[in-house]
């Protein structure tokens, strides 16, 4: 049995609305309760967007359609949804409401299907599981009744990849990172489709995931459901890196282990790779006298309390790169049993020198208690989420926002993924540690 | 009137207690004229957007007891206003110099199994833990639609673990589905503080409840003249000062839409006395409420002499704000009472208020007295009010009135609308202070603030023309209410 959670730091399955949002022109239509649509924008859900927020369709399940089924209901709001929402992609999405009841979406939905309407469904009723769960589910649903109808003769396109990487609006830096992500793999010569937010091309690209030579998983274990649909269904094939990579090191290794999977040109990758770092370390160089010499106290050890792609990849940035010391890391994204050994692996091996203790924990309150009872020897730097602003000054720790709710911080483009990440995320540590002197 | 049935673990919802509706295209006048007829019927919307629901507004009344615990019996999505609540707990600990806490919110997590075998346990061993953790003085137990519908019997529950745990442990049912007007879940937050925790009066005391959000203490001042002293409720209060809000000498609410059950509940069983005047917006909105507040108080001579001396303080302003207003359109988009009151704001500053859309309808107060609509108060005063639409928050709608009326400023009380003013080039402002337009003062407030909106124009003409439009080129062409049941029905005399 599940345990109760303190402050929640995800939503529930019908959670990937926001991924319905971050993809450019397609919109959610949620066959749910009324108030759905709007906790989870609460939570999740910084700024509208094209057609987010309080744009988004929803039939408002009453006492009426709980009792006699709300099929018609859908078909109606589909149907004013089509009239009223310049749209590209309409993906109709189940609450609780219609799960339990048992309303046939997919028998109401494949009528508009047929019509060759850019319509698509999934059953995402909250109870079934989170957003990081149904993220998945929610992709292979739109592969599967949409993207696969343009899917008419298979042709591979040298060099074009998938990339599955991370939750949009779940992680609220998803823009930013997925755009950095997408410049560093043109940067060694391939072509990307990261399919959400700005950065990507809209419903247009998703039409050519059948296309890639490869898809590109980005992440500890959500996606990987989305890679092995591709690899049953097109035989395409994935390489799976397990964390966001963060700064000089990682982001390389990353690239270098995509070069070698793609069997790319060896001189592209390593070019690129040299004038990236160059940069990197330029930046870092630069600041090294800072770090060593700031005689008034900087963050010797840290605390993430984050998802296991966020946990890890900032994990590895800050010990082997910046210095600071991981005290124990607590991963919130409910991580599937099957995935925990792995992840666990890695932290027994975030460097050559030192392994780091990881726990998983869903309940906020229990992780805070946890770490006020954890005994300290220097200056904690706390990487959390809003929650945590109590904790971190109790404790006299620096906290930079990194999981949701964000709520202190506004969000445009900033990432931390790759090597403009990794510059960021010392800006932004560095800020918030400066900042506590008077 | 209602009837107050403490005995009941769940209040009655609005569309069945009040005949409240959420669909109507017309007047003001027509609205209030078959309000009173009794012929108001809802009109439903064959297409509709996202809205909220009564377990949001129930946490919103909920979160901010100080020293009481809320769990939501739920799959964790139905706790993603947890933070919100959270945020605005704490920029109100800043405002009242309290220490820094967050509040103490707990989600059940229902899965799928428990939507098959039932969450009681769970709901038990939460309510357990909970208590462990925070030693609360108070349990609050919201319910969401999945718990609702497996039938999971929370009453029971939380009835046996108040006794286990020897505090008031207290179901709130709130489930979304069962009402189309998220206010519900006000009632749902207050049956259940007005059940469990308030007790019966031993005495009478000189305060005076003030339902409200948790804006400013604007009746500090005024209460004081008069010999009384404010309680703000619920927010910011603890479980033992509600128990006694039974004994206040009256109770004021800063919305009717807000705090209507429990200003009736607390009239009806204990005796406390409600202004059921609209709310104190505009001059003449504020005087009325201002002599029944002195009636109720038994300090008539007073009210009176603080009502002259603030009209010689306030009026010369007034006029000046007048001249520089004269002409200015507006269109409102507000909670049914707070937007009377905004239409009373704008008018008594002298705008033309072409239209509005306001998320329900109630036809009548738990109080049963048609004195306390404020509508019927706006249209007697300032006359009708034409493009009126009640709409719950059906943004493609607002949109397309908006984009065909293109008023001068658009003054928005929620969340979620002011974008499309904004997209519009159309001039926008949105106060989150409830208290910020209340009484004489309030007035000026407003002026002040719609005269800076209208002067800076310069972000929202600028956002317009970079702004994409997600609604098609043929629905900004069609008639607002084509989704809107029937021609017009509510009917018209």
């Amino acid at each position: 049995m599940s345990k109760y959670i303190e402050q929640p730091r995800y939503s529930c399955a019908l959670g990937a609305q926001q991924s319905v949002v971050a993809i450019k022109r397609a919109v959610p239509i949620l066959h749910s309760g009324p108030g759905c649509s709007g906790k989870i924008s609460n939570l999740i859900g910084q700024g509208e967007g094209y057609a987010g927020g309080n744009t988004i369709p929803c039939t408002n399940a009453s006492e009426s359609e709980i009792v006699f089924g709300g099929e018609e209901k859908l078909k109606k709001v589909i149907e004013g949804a089509f009239k009223v929402i310049d749209a590209d992609l309409y993906v109709v999405l189940t609450g609780c409401t219609s799960d339990i009841v048992g309303d046939d979406i997919g028998n109401v939905t494949s009528e508009y299907q047929h019509q060759n309407k850019p319509i698509v469904y999934a059953e995402t009723g909250g109870f079934k599981s989170n957003n990081y769960v149904s993220h998945e589910v929610v992709v292979n649903a739109i592969i599967d009744q949409y993207v696969d109808k343009f899917n008419v003769d298979r042709t591979v396109t040298k060099g074009l990849v998938n990339v599955f990487a991370t939750i949009p609006y779940q992680d609220p830096y998803w823009d930013g990172n997925l755009e950095e992500i997408k410049r560093v793999l043109e940067g060694i010569g391939l072509k990307a489709n990261i399919l959400f937010g700005y950065s990507s091309n809209g419903v247009e690209e998703w039409k050519t995931i059948p296309n890639a030579e490869f898809n590109i998983v980005i992440s500890a274990w959500s996606g990987l459901k989305i890679a092995e649909h591709l690899k049953e269904k097109y035989g395409t094939r994935y390489l799976h890196f397990p964390y966001l990579p963060i700064g000089g090191n990682e982001t390389s290794k990353f690239l270098r282990q995509v070069g070698d999977f793609g069997n790319l040109e060896k001189t592209l990758v390593e070019t690129f790779i040299k004038n990236e770092e160059e940069k990197f370390y330029a930046y870092i160089e630069r600041t090294a006298d800072f770090m060593l010499e700031f005689r008034y106290g900087l963050p010797r050890s840290f605390y993430t309390i984050l998802d296991a792609s966020y946990a890890l990849g900032f994990s590895k940035y800050l010990l082997n790169e910046l210095g600071i010391i991981p005290a124990k890391q607590f991963i919130i994204d409910d991580t599937p049993e099957e995935f925990r050994q792995s992840i666990q692996e890695q932290f027994k091996n975030i460097s050559e020198y030192r392994s780091a203790e990881v726990v998983f924990e869903v309940d906020g309150g229990a992780i805070q208690e946890e770490i006020r009872a954890d005994e300290r020897k220097n200056r904690s730097l706390i990487l959390g989420s809003g929650w945590e602003r109590d904790l971190a000054n109790d404790l006299g720790a620096d906290l930079l926002i990194v999981s949701a709710p964000v709520s202190y911080r506004l969000v445009l483009n900033c990432g931390y993924a790759g090597y403009n990440g990794g510059l960021r995320a010392i800006e932004d540590i560095y800020d918030r540690v400066l900042n506590t002197y008077r | 009137m209602s009837t107050v049935n403490l005995h009941a673990p769940e209040v009655q919802i609005r569309e069945v207690r009040l005949g409240s509706i959420t669909g109507f295209e017309g007047t003001a006048g027509e609205l209030v004229k078959n309000s009173r007829l009794g012929c108001l019927k809802d009109s439903t919307r064959s297409f509709s957007q996202c809205m909220g629901c009564s377990s949001g507004n129930a946490l919103c009344q909920l979160a901010m007891i100080k020293d009481a615990a809320v769990i939501n019996h739920a799959p964790v999505g139905c706790s993603g206003d947890f933070f919100g609540y959270n945020f605005v707990y704490r920029v109100g600990q800043m405002e009242r110099n309290l220490p820094a806490v967050n509040g103490r919110y707990f989600n059940t997590n229902i899965e799928e199994q428990d939507t098959i075998f039932g969450g009681v346990e769970k709901l038990e061993e939460t309510i357990r833990g909970v208590y462990d953790r925070v030693h609360p003085n108070a349990i609050f137990v919201t319910t969401s639609c999945a718990s609702g519908i497996v039938g999971d019997d929370v009453e029971s529950v939380t009835e046996r673990l108040s006794h286990e745990l020897s505090i008031p442990v207290v179901a709130c049912f709130c489930e979304g589905f069962k009402s189309k007007i998220w206010t519900t879940g006000f009632d749902s937050a207050y049956h259940s503080i007005v059940r469990k925790l308030v007790k019966p009066p031993k005495k009478k005391t000189n305060k005076v409840n003030i339902i409200n959000f948790w804006g400013s203490h604007v009746f500090d001042e005024l209460l004081g003249q008069l010999g009384y002293e404010p309680d703000y409720i619920v927010p910011f209060s603890t479980v033992a000062q509600l128990e006694h809000i039974s004994e206040a000498a009256a109770t004021i609410q800063i919305c009717p839409t807000l705090g209507t059950y429990m200003g009736a509940a607390l009239e009806q069983v204990y005796g406390v006395p409600e202004i059921k005047s609209p709310p104190a917006y505009g001059m003449i909105g504020t005087d009325n409420w201002m002599r029944e507040l002195g009636k109720v108080l038994n300090r008539q001579e007073e009210v009176e002499e603080i009502i002259k001396s603030e009209h010689e303080r306030v009026i010369p302003k007034l006029q000046e704000y007048r001249e520089k207003l004269k002409g200015k359109t507006a269109y409102i988009t507000a909670g049914a009472a707070h937007g009377h009151a905004l239409i009373a704001l704008l008018r008594e500053l002298g705008l033309e208020v072409r239209g509005a859309a306001i998320f329900h309808h109630d036809p009548i107060y738990d109080n049963g007295d048609i004195q306390s609509d404020a509508l019927a108060h706006d249209v007697n005063t300032y006359g009708d009010i034409k493009n009126y639409n009640v709409c719950n928050k059906q943004a493609y709608e607002l949109v397309n009135i908006l984009n065909k009326v293109r008023p001068d400023i658009m003054i928005a009380r929620h969340g979620g609308m002011t974008l499309w003013g904004a997209k519009l080039g159309v001039p926008t402002l949105l106060i989150g202070d409830e208290q910020f337009g209340f009484g004489y003062q309030g007035v000026l407030n407003y002026a002040e603030r719609i005269l800076e909106t209208l002067n800076n124009k310069e972000f929202v003409i600028n956002l317009a023309k970079h702004s994409s439009m997600p609604y098609t080129k043929w629905w900004l062409e069609q008639n607002p209410f084509t989704f809107l049941g029937g021609d017009l029905s509510v009917e018209v005399y």
